[in-house]
């Protein structure tokens, strides 16, 4: 036996094979990701289930079944109109002016479109990281702006615009207003209470956990009830506060002790060296804080204003346990209309609260989210 | 040094609670004066029910509450439009009476004894008796609310409503199911949706909700009413002279409707020979001027507003959609309890 | 700043404002008459309110008669009881829903968030989807929608379904019969304490055993076992031995309504959906970033020393994930307590609904319910946010 017989030594490489289809295209990734083990075919097919159960009808609700054009409710009756009715859109379009202004007078409804363009460019300004001159942009969100959206919305003779009574407001105007009020105030108020919490004074670090805790530690309804039927008790004979402002002044605490250990956080995480440098500077408390530790501070926590925004929008909900005219309550009150009194009626209004608040809350965590990634990002260097 | 911020905290929470209350008025000031100096009236109103008080999606209000404050202002300012309408919810309408929010209460507030006396207020007048009834659905095959017994009962939390029906169950002894939600709207709808057997509250309010109900056909209206509630505007306690208008004012609407004085014909009935009409539209003596306002004040009220059959017809009667009878509202000379006190 | 060589004399005394001790002690001295005075205006314009409102104050009405009903009662009240018992009656039932929503809510939230995690694809997205959409939901409309979801589908009273074995469905809600409990009851209950006892027992001996010998037993079997058989034998023995010791009340079909038996009122299984619900999505981001704080190191670890991923997940990656999802955990279970204060809207007679909704509006005393209110929730996250402290110093990773 010649030694070369043994030994093989390949002359030109082997022609590749294809791979085996079970591993890629369509059928490979089913495969890799559905049905790996006995598990995962059972997972899958149950969830496949759930789905096939829950998604019809959904979408026969939202889409197929809906009713889009109407004027009462014979538009979205079963017996009427003779066929499935699921979401009566026609309800939400009849009232769509009551639920984004509440009874805010038509003539003066411009007004609120300017403050929502107002705050549109607020917003904007605050939220994109870029965008030029974000100092100047605080000093419009958090001072003329909120100023200037008082004098708008609420009018005065003096400055040549009929007076609309808060009484008049509501819908989204009121949701969104809240929900400003409370994120304007709570961020002041909140990075006082953070600061007051790690302050060397025992007095103001007392004063400050008191406060954080013990908000933190109660529903926010009970704040809401509180501010509702305690403020004016708390206030001098024949004083009284404006029914708007009541669960407002309820809001920013509540949003301001949250708030506070947001940034609390922030606080924490500037590295020691940050402090000790600014201090080897000789500034004192104040410039330390405004020029070294905030920004950088503020800056960290910004996905978790941002969430606490999220919360704070949300749970602007409640103040229409409290009475106000937000959107929650504009929906219950037309939803007992008795021009729409269907049975799809209730449902669709709680779709269309549902889709706006989905878009507001996902948008913004979405946003938070990116800049986590972004903060994320500067930290690896 | 850290405290400053604390310090700057309080000084702009004091401002912020500064700013709150500028806007509110002096409740020791006599309210006639200031709300002639205001130019218009702040009245308390229900935040929605069909009759009494309720605005439609433009903000403007309808109702035999809102109408006597027309009334009001129609008075004072020859002017039914000067009132502003500042919906109430059932636990904060005294309250926002007592601190001066508002200058008169016309939201279907029941007069008992203790609000007379303890909340510092006054009830000058009754503009319409009323009565806690049950509504049940026809096909529940129910006669009266004796036969209730298991049934559970829908109510709103926080009102006298609520006691009086644990009374009448407790009397006659029944079980019951109480379901007790914070607003009429969700009570009703609650009741609406098959959660409970009955619907309690004031008959006017019955009346009311199976109207905007989706097939008001189907409710009945029980018979048995089984508490006294004299429902009427309130005004602080102290001010006489405030509450002598809104007495007079709706002792005005009553005189009107038994001397058959109308929207209408108000004009024509200036020139009436009848001595108590020439007493009530000014034509004669000078009554208005006592309590603080113009002669004519009456007439201002007819001619605006209209008397009381005009105004209860309008809104809760034979021409609204409500229907509800005279029955104790009546004149006393229909043999109701609505008595108008001479003016002379 | 300050060496006392370069500062002229004359401005020692100025010195005084800039030294930090006195400027505290004078910021704080500020702050304690700030808040002192807030509360003293504020106590003397209630004080001066209340006596012109012509209100009671102090807590004298908790032993006055309630006069109104309430239609879910853990304990004996009817409209002759005080407020005092309404707010006992208010506050039971916060807690059991409470109670319920947590459990419900941790297997729920545990589930949707290892579901996240899956390398199932369908599995993890659908998770995903139900926890964006969840979160992103106000609670409020969620309970409202739960309630009208619930309510709806099902049948009037008259038509209740029947699910057997005494078990009724209708819009008022689910009827279940009433277990009775005869004179010698207590003797099942005994046992029940002497299985629990005995299962801990268990549980620290087979801990102890473990550990120096490394040989296992069966706890979790053993302990039901315990908790369950004992109880179970004690029933039937007693049982077959003299009367039986628990009997059941069945509902009947009256008029209106079943009459007897347990009735769990649609409200009550609406609040606890929509909290369990709303829950279960945050706990899911909370068990799913424990679960991704555990490295990956530590996983491949176990496979290399031979596990299997069933024991790999129980003995290494759940035990360190728990440590970090315990904390935000609990405080989940606060917020869904707190949270169970929407019941308001919904009519479930909670503490809220029927104490600050209900007795703050017959007695008008809002101060004394308000703040009795906030107690008890400030007592339950205090409580809470204790024991945590005590786990966290316990379970702390003890670093070299």
């Amino acid at each position: 036996m010649a030694v070369q017989s043994l030994s093989f030594i390949r002359t030109a490489p082997v022609e590749a094979t294809p791979p085996p289809t079970a591993v890629r295209g369509p059928v490979g990734w089913v495969r890799e990701n559905l049905f790996s083990s006995p598990l995962n075919i059972a997972l899958t097919l149950l969830v496949a289930f759930l789905l096939w159960i829950a998604l019809p009808p959904f979408l026969r609700f939202m889409i197929f079944d809906a009713v889009w054009t109407g004027s009462d409710r014979n538009a979205c009756r079963e017996d009427v109109i003779g066929r499935p009715v699921g979401a009566c859109w026609a309800f939400v379009w009849d009232r769509l002016s009551y639920f984004v202004y509440g009874s805010y007078p038509p003539a003066e409804r411009w007004r609120v479109d300017t403050f929502f363009a107002l705050l549109t460019v607020g917003a904007v300004w605050m939220l994109w990281l870029k965008a030029p001159r974000r100092g100047l942009g605080a000093a419009y969100f958090f001072i003329v702006f909120p100023v200037l959206s008082f004098l708008l919305l609420t009018g005065s003779e003096r400055i040549g615009l009929p007076e609309v009574p808060t009484a008049f407001w509501g819908g989204i105007l009121v949701t969104i207003i809240v929900s400003v009020v409370g994120i304007v105030l709570s961020l002041p108020f909140g990075v006082l209470l953070a600061l007051g919490r790690r302050s060397r004074l025992p007095v103001v670090r007392l004063a400050s956990v008191t406060f954080i805790e013990v908000v933190r530690g109660v529903p926010l309804i009970t704040v809401l009830i509180m501010a509702n039927t305690m403020l004016p008790l708390f206030l001098p004979a024949g004083m009284s506060v404006d029914r708007l402002l009541r669960p407002l002044v309820g809001v920013a605490l509540f949003a301001s002790a949250y708030m506070a250990e947001v940034i609390r956080g922030g606080l924490q995480a500037v590295p020691k060296g940050q402090y000790e440098g600014a201090m080897s500077l000789g500034l004192g408390y104040w410039r330390m804080m405004y020029f070294i530790v905030l920004p950088q501070a503020l800056r960290i926590v910004i996905p978790g204003i941002v969430n606490t925004f999220i919360g704070l929008f949300k749970d602007t909900t409640l103040v229409s346990i409290v009475g106000l005219l937000d959107l929650v309550r504009t929906i219950e009150a037309s939803r007992v209309d008795p021009v729409w009194a269907a049975p799809t009626v209730s449902m669709t209004g709680y779709a269309f609260a549902g889709l706006f608040y989905f878009v507001f809350c996902y948008g913004m965590s979405r946003y938070s989210l990116m800049v986590e990634r972004r903060l994320a990002a500067g930290q690896r260097r | 040094m850290k405290s400053r911020m604390t310090q700057i905290a309080l000084a702009l929470g004091a401002g912020l609670v500064g700013a709150a209350l500028a806007t509110s008025p002096a409740a020791a000031q006599a309210t006639l004066a200031n709300v002639k100096q205001k130019g218009f009236l702040q009245c308390g109103s229900n935040p929605g029910l069909a009759g009494f008080g309720v605005p439609n999606a433009q903000g403007e209000w309808s109702g035999l509450d809102v109408d006597f404050c027309r009334a009001i202002a129609a008075a004072i300012f020859n002017d039914p439009t000067k009132v502003r309408f500042i919906p109430l919810s059932a636990k904060d309408r005294f309250t926002a009476l007592q601190s001066g929010e508002i200058d008169v209460l016309a939201r279907n507030s029941t007069m008992t004894m203790s609000r007379d006396t303890q909340l510092g207020l006054d009830f000058p007048v009754v503009n319409y008796y009323d009565g806690q009834g049950f509504m049940v659905r026809k096909k529940l095959g129910v006669a009266s609310a004796k036969e209730l017994n298991g049934a559970s009962i829908c109510t709103q939390q926080g009102t006298t409503t609520e006691l009086n029906l644990a009374d009448f169950f407790r009397g006659n002894n029944l079980k019951y199911e109480v379901v007790a939600f914070a607003t009429a709207d969700e009570t009703f709808k609650a009741y609406d949706t098959g959660r409970c057997d009955a619907f309690t509250t004031d008959a006017s309010g019955l009346y009311a909700q199976r109207l905007i109900s989706a097939t008001p056909d189907d409710h009945l209206v029980l018979p048995e009413i089984i508490s006294k509630e004299p429902l009427g505007p309130s005004v602080r306690h102290g001010d006489n002279q405030w509450a002598d208008i809104v007495r007079w004012v709706h002792n005005a609407m009553l005189n009107a409707e038994e001397y058959k004085v109308t929207k209408a014909n108000v004009d024509e009935m200036m020139k009436s020979p009848n001595p108590e009409i020439k007493r009530l539209l000014g034509a004669e003596g000078s009554f208005g001027e006592a309590i603080g306002l113009t002669k004519d004040w009456a007439y201002r009220i007819v001619k605006h507003v209209g008397n009381y059959g005009e105004v209860f017809d309008r809104n809760v009667g034979e021409g609204s959609p409500l229907k509800i009878k005279r029955g104790v509202n009546a004149l006393w000379t229909q043999g109701g309890l609505q008595y108008g006190i001479p003016i002379r | 700043m300050s060496t006392t060589a370069t500062v002229p004399p004359e401005s020692s005394k100025a010195s005084m404002l800039y030294d930090p001790k006195v400027r505290g002690l004078v910021y704080q001295g500020a702050l304690v008459v700030g808040i002192g005075l807030l509360f003293y205006l504020a106590t003397t314009n209630a004080i001066d309110n209340l006596r012109a409102a012509r209100i009671a104050s102090g807590f004298g009405f908790l032993s006055s008669t309630s006069g109104f009903d309430v239609n879910q009662t853990l304990v004996p009240y009817n409209a002759t009881s005080t407020y005092g018992q309404a707010f006992l009656v208010g506050l039971l039932n916060t807690l059991l829903v409470a109670v319920i929503g947590c459990i419900l809510a941790t297997f729920l939230g545990f589930a949707m968030g290892i579901a996240r995690l899956s390398s199932n694809w369908i599995v993890a997205k659908t998770a995903m989807v139900y926890v964006e959409v969840i979160r992103n939901l106000p609670l409020l409309l969620q309970l409202l929608f739960w309630y009208i979801a619930v309510l709806r589908p099902l049948p009037d009273a008259r038509n209740s379904v029947s699910m057997g074995a005494g078990f009724f469905l209708n819009n008022r809600g689910l009827f279940v019969p009433r277990p009775l409990f005869a004179a010698d009851a207590w003797l099942v209950w005994a046992a029940l304490a002497v299985g629990i006892v005995g299962s801990v027992a268990f549980a620290v001996f087979a801990r102890r055993t473990q550990e120096q010998t490394g040989k296992q037993y069966p706890v979790v079997l053993t302990s039901l076992a315990l908790v369950l058989g004992l109880p179970l034998l004690v029933w039937l023995v007693l049982g077959l031995v003299t009367a039986n010791p628990i009997s059941f009340e069945m509902p009947e079909q009256q008029r209106f309504n079943l009459r007897g038996g347990l009735q769990v009122i649609p409200e009550f299984v609406a609040l606890t959906l929509g909290l369990v619900v709303y829950t279960s999505g945050f706990i899911a981001e909370v068990v799913r970033a424990g679960i991704l704080a555990v490295s990956k190191g530590q996983s491949e670890a176990a496979h290399a020393l031979g596990l299997r991923s069933g024991p790999t997940l129980k003995l290494v990656v759940i035990p360190q994930a728990m440590r970090v999802i315990i904390p935000p955990l609990t405080s989940q279970y606060l917020n869904l307590t707190k949270n169970s204060s929407l019941a308001v809207a919904i009519g479930y007679p909670d503490l809220v609904q029927v104490f600050m909704g209900t007795v703050l509006n017959q007695t008008g005393q809002a101060i004394e319910c308000v703040a009795i209110t906030m107690a008890v929730y400030l007592t339950i996250s205090l409580i809470t946010s204790a024991g945590m402290n005590i786990y966290n110093s316990r379970k702390a990773l003890v670093e070299r």
